[in-house]
């Protein structure tokens, strides 16, 4: 068998560069990069049954934040109330207590008073032991029919860094690290001692138009 | 001048390609409501974007239909009444092990009225898509 070396003709690549970088630019073009990013919350059930729909909570576990028509927001709880007219006073403009300070220490109640939740002992396992929470206190955020969805988004926020920053106490205090950088169990541990408790009522009309 | 060998720009060019293909998702609705999302400082990220149902509330991008609030869904004007079937519709189309890890993301325009979201908030409660997250971009207000 005579052996012609044939000789395999080099494929021209040099259009492969053009046609990758065609590729490119459609999926530069179609792809956005933007995750969604939001407050999660988490609804109740539906109500079962007609007498079935409030729950009762005792007077002193309760925070009410109700935002009114006129987008101002008033704090209560059983000790005080405080009125906050505008998203600068809510974070401490004026001379006001920050909301979120509020929430804090209607969630610690660290001097144990009457007027706070009340605090029972739970274990939470090593390091953080057995310690008083306040497992039954309730914020409840209102809001009437007129209210902005800004306002409302700003108030809720404010909520939930009061908790975020609890949280970020108490991986200091018990892990002695941020709260970013703890093990997921140990996140978890500390997402018990402070549960997010933030109750969206079921809508009520107030005054307003 | 020695001829600069780019013999290595397709391998270069697929590799930015393959990271782009990856990281892609294609837009699957166009917007028809005008949304200005609230900012927030405490937003999390939505982790997976299979599991997530999109609620978009706004004034119509076309003007012709006034600017009173109105609720999309996938790519078309809805009631709130509609929104159970959507939910059925959409709980439906998942595995089932997912279903339970359903996310439904608000995103609704700064200036809407809390009466709409509130309604929106009951009809999803009665179609037990109870968990939610209301959009908001990352930043200080104001």
């Amino acid at each position: 068998m005579a052996k012609t070396s044939r000789k395999v003709p080099a494929l021209n690549a040099s259009s492969m560069a053009d046609i990758s970088f065609l590729l490119l630019t459609f999926f530069l073009l179609v792809s956005n990069m933007d995750v969604d990013s939001g407050l999660a919350r988490r609804l109740p059930p539906p109500p079962q049954s007609e007498e079935q729909t409030s729950q009762e909570v005792q007077r002193r576990n309760l925070l009410v934040v109700l935002v009114n028509s006129r987008n101002e927001t008033m704090v209560q709880n059983q000790m005080s109330s405080e009125w906050y007219a505008t998203v600068e006073e809510l974070r401490g403009a004026g001379g006001k207590v920050p909301l979120k300070d509020k929430v804090k220490e209607f969630v610690l109640n660290t001097s144990n008073s009457e007027q706070l939740p009340e605090l029972t002992e739970k274990d939470f396992g090593p390091p953080i032991g057995i310690v008083p929470v306040t497992d039954q206190h309730v914020i409840s955020i209102q809001n009437d029919a007129t209210t902005s969805y800004k306002m409302y988004i700003a108030v809720q926020n404010e909520v939930v860094r009061a908790y975020n920053e609890l949280r970020e106490e108490g991986a200091r205090k018990y892990f002695n690290t941020s709260y970013d950088e703890l093990t997921e169990d140990q996140k978890n541990q500390i997402n018990d001692l402070y549960p997010q408790r933030i109750s969206e009522a079921e809508p009520k009309n107030y005054g307003g138009q | 001048m020695p001829a600069l060998n780019s013999s290595s720009m397709p391998d270069i060019v697929f590799a930015i390609l393959f990271f782009f293909m990856v990281t892609t998702t294609m837009r699957s609705e166009t917007l028809m409501v005008r949304i200005k999302l609230p900012t927030a400082s405490e937003v999390q990220k939505l982790e997976k974007k299979s599991l997530v149902t999109y609620i978009n509330i706004g004034p119509p991008m076309d003007e012709r239909l006034g600017t009173g609030t109105r609720m999309q869904l996938n790519d078309r004007f809805a009631e709130v009444s509609e929104i159970q079937d959507y939910i059925a519709q959409e709980k439906a189309s998942m595995n089932e092990a997912d279903q339970p890890l359903m996310t439904v993301s608000i995103k609704a325009d700064e200036e809407t009225r809390m009466q709409y979201i509130t309604d929106v908030k009951q009809a999803l409660r009665q179609a037990y898509a109870l968990k939610i997250s209301y959009s908001a971009r990352q930043g200080q207000n104001q």
